[in-house]
């Protein structure tokens, strides 16, 4: 395989690979190919810092302002249960 | 996935009428919907709009709800097809030639920035204005892209919970997740790389 069409495939399986559900023997083959690729160890570690940094702003509780909530309840004829 | 962190909802008592049960969901699911909007709509007032329309969708419907999937995939996929008709109405109030989604086949998503911003601290990169920017980035996501981005990687429901929410394949909830984030990768790092040079300059 030539190195961009193993950039190519590395790309494809990238998702894959930043959650932890590719195959033990395409995570070798990623691993070898981006310590001789400086552009995709970049992409890797920067794609993986990605998608951290967006569980981590997620991870946050969801909540509902409270003037919001009020509305919501009031429009599904549920005021009574307005705190 | 989120069916873990809430109180266990009866669909029975639901489908018979009761009030305290339909309260009890509300009060459930009412913060991951309306985070759910307000990701793909950027807009308070257009989210709660949604927010709305989902509950009173779910209550006119409940009678017909088939157990086939989760009550949270359910409510998802009211409020994932509330925000797109909210979007698709915009679109057309804007624009009269083209009603339907952006669509993103066949664009290239080959890698263009090569910065690489992880050595930035966490406070920098989770900072006020950095939370701001990556709220942004999710906006300049096609509508097709950014729903499977926000389900996956937002709310955390699986690939295959994704694909009963938004009616498509397992293959083509990951191609799209895939072509969300490296679009994601690529305007973090237009971000990140500048904040990266503010520091070096600032030495």
């Amino acid at each position: 395989m030539t190195k961009s069409m193993e950039c190519k495939f590395l790309l494809e399986a990238l998702s894959d690979y930043v959650d932890g559900t590719l195959s033990e023997e395409l995570c070798e083959k990623i691993q070898r190919h981006i310590t001789e690729c400086q552009n995709c160890h970049i992409v890797v570690d920067t794609l993986r810092k990605t998608v951290y940094l967006y569980h981590a702003t997620a991870s946050e509780p969801a909540n509902v302002p409270p003037n919001v909530r009020d509305r919501l309840f009031r429009s599904l004829n549920l005021e009574d249960y307005v705190e | 996935m989120i069916e873990k962190i809430t109180p266990e909802i009866l669909v029975e008592a639901l489908k018979s009428g009761d009030r305290n049960e339909f309260a009890r969901l509300v009060d459930a699911y009412s913060g991951p919907i309306y985070r759910m909007a307000l990701k793909m709509l950027g807009d308070q007032q257009d989210a709660e709009d949604v927010l709305q329309n989902t509950f009173l969708n779910a209550f006119k419907h409940i009678r017909s709800f088939e157990e086939r999937s989760s009550l949270a995939t359910w409510l998802y996929r009211i409020a994932a097809n509330e925000a797109l008709m909210m979007i698709r109405k915009q679109r057309h109030e804007t624009t009269l030639t083209d009603t339907s989604l952006e669509d993103d086949e066949g664009e290239d998503y080959s890698p263009l920035q090569f910065v690489d911003w992880c050595c930035l601290p966490e406070e920098e990169l989770l900072s006020s204005e950095a939370r701001s920017h990556l709220d942004q980035a999710i906006q300049h996501l096609t509508e097709k892209l950014r729903i499977v981005f926000i389900l996956r990687d937002l709310e955390g429901l699986s690939i295959e919970e994704t694909s009963q929410v938004l009616n498509l394949s397992q293959t083509a909830v990951k191609t799209r997740l895939l072509r969300a984030r490296l679009n994601l990768r690529e305007q973090l790092s237009c971000y990140y790389g500048e904040r990266l040079r503010d520091r070096s300059k600032a030495k």
